[in-house]
């Protein structure tokens, strides 16, 4: 297995725990195994950051998903170092709970509603990126479907942020594709800067074809980690 | 240190708590029966109390000596298990079993009923069940990675069933998912035997370092026992007495014996002990489960031969004004009963603080061999421990010799004629199996199956599950793999137990073999009607002969395992179904196979099998197609398990394996050769390929045979595949031809995509709308 290696000098990348995450150790096995970079976790109650390039918000259940999936966690000592790394143009990225967190804190637009069918849903999807090319991957999630406004919504399409789009095999971002009833079959949405990326579909779980025959969540992740 | 510190020398200031007035007779004989305890148990307690009980020490005593906790009726017969080997680490009595998996690196496993509190009310049922499960096997340390779940509930148009199946699926997903445990794998089922009472079996694998295992010891006269976890409350006071009883018609008056779900709770909980085990901050810990506070205080402090003394006014509480009584009795859930070195407690502080867990430090391990319990100023309890655990009432009930009620009435041949000759019956029968069989994919959907980043193959995959193990300890063996399968054919047990249990461990065995494993070792969940039932007592005892023939076969020993009796309702006892879960081990997870064709393509079906087809005579007995043509199971008999040809089919798919040639593979089980290749199938179907099956024999196209592998080849290994083969004793006969393009083998005037069997012609929607409904 090739590492990807950083262009020049170490790239540190933190990994945030709630109580309740429990992707973060996926998460922090995915950077060890696939990429040259030094990974650790944060504490959600430090009010300050550590030295970092990147931070995942991983998924779980923060705070049990009491209240609304996110909302808790938004509200936690480490969002306002968080935000503020952000607002310097730091790279952060939120999957499945950790999306859902940055949409409550609001670094990106929109909303994450109870899935159309108003069940959890565990299956491997197909996905159109912003660079039109297909990829595979599993979501896991409850409340997945993604809501915004049509201005919004066109703000977003006008700018090229939206990250990910479900589809089919072939690419068609139709309703059959569409897992969840999210809007626009939205998977996935970019901040206005393009660094801040959050996603339903979980990229570390598809690091390597043994595992569900995919291992196009590395190109994510390096597509991510590239924007450092 | 502490704000409020146990003091065993309070107990000479205590006032002793009423006793149960023995002469008031009319209101003794109604507590005793409230607390299902026999006249003669009750003697046995007078004795070893010296004394009348208290109501607090009949609930101890009740909850000590259920059918739940105490194995009372099943103990005599669990003893004939084979439960030694070079891989056990340990054995059964413990929370969880442990097996050796890779040089330190161990497995800890069971599988556990929760079926009473689900039949009552299945969300908080079932997903207490996963959390029941899951504490045992972390309260030893081991980090839980997998949970698989055995589900049995009455007939697809029963009218609870649709309520029970949905509510317990959602509560098994809510509760896995949320703690961050992938649910991987299991069985479900449905028949009229489950009408009045459902099973839910949850089955919790975590991975543990064998110098790491911690066990329920309360050690160390003066060390502080501290209760951990979420506060305590009402619900669930007398589960285990419940658990341990029949339904009467009104199954749903008991909602307040059901215990309520914090998966939240559950997930902090998980995190700061394995925190502290791993630090050593701890001497012993127990999971309040079953029975709560009571068994685990009395089973850890039996363990050690201490005593130990509690105040109950340090319990953290839920509710208003809880006695002693039921304090102990509750069994709120995500509760742990720790020992812990005085000198430990600061450290064991910080961690729980961080983890925002209720403590309180509520007795100390006292020299005196008693249970001694205070609660406001009063000695509710003072007992001696070991006779409450250890000489806890064993019976060995009755069996009945003529519970082999086996009926010959010919209807098994008349069967296999009419589907010979009559295609129009034989395709409506194969329509109705493959809906009674039925996709799965609405239940699994609904569970995380890829957390921990670890599945390789789960319930999608269609056979047994593979979880890739990476650890510290596992660097020589990067491509070390976990094969997982659970299940249990109840039809083939209510026939002959003895043959039908040992089938079940076969049956998991041949899962993880087809998907690459070598078994390993066996948890069970006996679920059987009432104790009092002789018939059903010698169905028990049939069951462990058969599970202990198949583990000696298969060289997987029993080593953890739970028994649910009374699954009745009235006179009505459920199917006996000693649900097995088994481990396997993956030397290289590059080399598993899927039993569900999952990459487009043309592929050659054949059927692998051990043993010489015209032999067996009695492949519709017991069967799915049986079943679905209005058979009861005990009509025939099953045949005999053949060892020999099952090595010998084992080992083919081995050599298949080496030489890489197999695409995928599956054991034929439930529902025969048809239902299972159209199961190999089907997510193709689904993708515009057409399948022919190409078997014309009824007996071999419904029936269902042992020692028999679906092996999916592609053409260009066939006959390699049969050379290497060449001096094993198996056949190899091809029996269905999957096409990667719409065929309608030239039947059909319209372009509808086929299945072509010898029995009928099918369009592939109409079999999967069945498959799928």
């Amino acid at each position: 297995m090739k590492k990807h290696s950083p262009a020049n000098g170490t790239i540190r990348v933190g990994v945030v725990q709630f109580p309740g995450s429990n992707c973060d150790d996926d998460c922090v096995d995915v950077v060890r195994r696939h990429f040259d970079f030094e990974v650790f976790k944060i504490w959600y109650q430090l009010t300050e950051l550590p030295k970092l390039n990147a931070m995942i918000i991983p998924g779980g259940f923060s705070f049990g998903d009491y209240l609304r999936s996110g909302a808790l966690a938004a509200h936690a000592p480490i969002m306002r170092p968080i935000k503020e790394f952000a607002n310097r143009g730091g790279a952060v990225l939120g999957i499945c709970n950790g999306f859902q967190i940055l949409t409550e804190s609001g670094l990106l637009p929109g909303a994450l509603l109870q899935n159309r069918n108003m069940e959890f849903i565990c299956r491997t999807v197909h996905l159109k990126s912003a660079s039109n090319s297909i990829l595979s991957m599993p979501i896991a999630h409850g409340e997945g479907r993604y809501w915004i406004d049509e201005n919004n919504l066109s703000e977003l399409e006008d700018k090229s942020r939206i990250a990910f789009r479900y589809c089919n095999e072939q690419g068609l971002t139709n309703q059959t594709a569409n897992p969840n009833g999210s809007v626009a079959n939205i998977a996935g949405v970019y901040s206005e800067n393009k660094k801040i990326l959050g996603m339903m579909p979980h990229p570390e779980r598809a690091s390597d074809c043994l595992m569900g025959g995919s291992s196009d969540g590395l190109k994510v992740l390096s597509e991510f980690f590239n924007r450092v | 240190m502490l704000t409020q510190s146990p003091d065993p020398q309070r107990l000479k200031t205590l006032i002793n708590a009423d006793q149960i007035d023995l002469k008031n007779d009319a209101e003794l004989q109604a507590i005793l029966k409230a607390h299902k305890i026999s006249s003669e148990e009750f003697q046995k307690i007078l004795k070893i109390t010296e004394r009348a009980p208290t109501m607090a020490e009949l609930g101890v005593y009740s909850a000590m000596w259920s059918e739940h906790c105490s194995y009372k009726s099943s103990r005599v017969h669990l003893k004939r298990f084979p439960t030694a080997g070079t891989k056990v680490v340990v054995g059964p009595g413990e929370n969880a079993g442990v097996v050796e998996l890779e040089g330190e690196l161990c497995v800890a496993f069971k599988m556990e009923s929760h079926n009473h509190p689900s039949y009552i009310e299945p969300y908080q049922g079932a997903a207490t069940g996963v959390g029941g499960i899951l504490r045992d096997v972390f309260c030893m340390g081991a980090r839980p990675i997998a949970n698989l779940n055995c589900l049995r509930f009455g007939q697809q148009d029963h009218e609870r069933t649709s309520y029970l199946l949905a509510r317990a699926v959602k509560g098994i997903g809510d509760y896995g998912n949320c703690v961050g445990v992938p649910t991987v794998g299991g069985s479900v089922s449905f028949d009229a035997t489950y009408n009045g009472n459902c099973l839910v079996n949850a089955m919790a694998v975590g991975l543990i370092n064998r110098n790491k295992i911690f066990k329920g010891f309360a050690a160390g006269v003066g060390n502080y026992v501290v209760y951990v976890g979420s506060a305590t409350g009402r619900d669930g006071i007398h589960g285990a007495t419940m658990a341990s009883d029949s339904f009467e018609q009104k199954a749903d008056r008991s909602k307040t014996t059901v215990q309520v779900g914090d998966p939240f709770a559950e997930k902090l909980l998980l995190e700061a002990t394995l925190e502290a085990l791993d630090k050593n901050l701890v001497v012993g810990i127990q999971d309040m489960g079953a029975a709560g506070l009571t068994s685990s205080s009395f089973e850890m402090a039996g363990r050690a031969g201490n005593g130990l003394y509690l105040n109950l006014d340090l319990v953290p509480l839920r509710a208003k004004n809880m006695t002693a009584y039921e304090i102990m009795l509750s069994e709120s859930q995500e509760r742990m009963l720790m020992v812990v070195d005085p000198c430990n407690w600061p450290a064991l502080v910080e961690v729980l603080d961080r983890w925002q867990l209720p403590h309180a430090v509520i007795g100390v391990v006292t020299n005196s061999g008693r249970m001694q319990i205070e609660a406001r100023g009063r000695l509710e309890i003072n007992l001696p421990v070991s006779p409450l655990t250890d000489e806890a009432p064993v019976y060995n009930r009755e069996l009945n010799d003529v519970y082999l009620s086996n009926a010959d009435s010919g209807a098994l041949e008349d069967l296999q004629l009419q589907l010979q000759e009559d295609s129009v019956f034989a395709s409506q029968l194969f329509k109705k199996m493959l809906k009674d069989v039925g996709s799965k994919k609405n239940i699994y959907e609904q569970f995380d199956r890829h957390v921990g980043a670890r599945t390789v193959l789960d319930s999608d995959s269609g056979g047994a599950a593979v979880l890739w193990i990476r650890s510290d300890e596992t660097k020589d063996a990067p491509y070390l793999g976990l094969a997982l399968s659970a299940g249990c054919n109840e039809r083939r047990v209510r026939n002959n137990p003895r043959i039908g249990a040992a089938q079940a461990v076969l049956e998991c065995a041949k899962e993880i073999i087809a998907a690459g494993g070598l078994p390993l070792a066996v948890t069970d969940c006996l679920n059987f009607g009432s104790a009092e039932d002789p018939s059903v007592m010698r169905q028990l005892s049939d069951s462990v002969d058969g599970i202990s023939d198949a583990c000696r076969q298969l060289d997987t020993p029993v080593v953890s395992g739970n028994v649910s009796l009374y699954n009745a309702t009235g006179p009505e006892n459920i199917h006996p179904t000693p649900m097995i879960g088994m481990v396997g081990k993956v030397a290289d997870i590059r080399r598993v196979t899927a039993a569900r064709i999952s990459s487009a393509g043309e592929y050659l079906i054949f059927k692998l099998s051990g043993e010489n087809d015209s032999k067996s005579t009695a492949k519709l007995v017991a069967s799915l197609a049986a079943k679905n043509a209005g058979l009861p199971a005990e009509e025939g008999r099953i045949a005999d398990i053949d060892w020999d040809a099952e090595k010998n089919a084992a080992k083919a798919v081995s050599i298949l394996r080496s030489a890489e040639i197999a695409k995928y593979v599956r054991s034929v089980g439930d529902g025969g050769l048809g239902v299972s290749i159209f199961k190999t199938c089907s997510k193709m179907l689904a993708e515009s390929h057409s399948l022919e099956i190409l078997t014309s024999d009824a007996g071999s196209f419904f029936g269902e045979t042992g020692s028999t592998y679906l092996v999916c080849l592609t053409e260009v290994d066939v006959s390699r595949a049969q050379a290497i083969l060449r001096d094993i004793n198996v056949s190899l006969e091809l029996v269905a031809k999957l096409y990667g393009r719409k065929e309608n083998f030239g039947t059909m005037p319209d372009r509808s995509i086929l299945v072509k069997t010898y029995f009928g012609c099918f369009s592939t929607t109409e079999l999967l709308k069945e498959y799928n409904a």
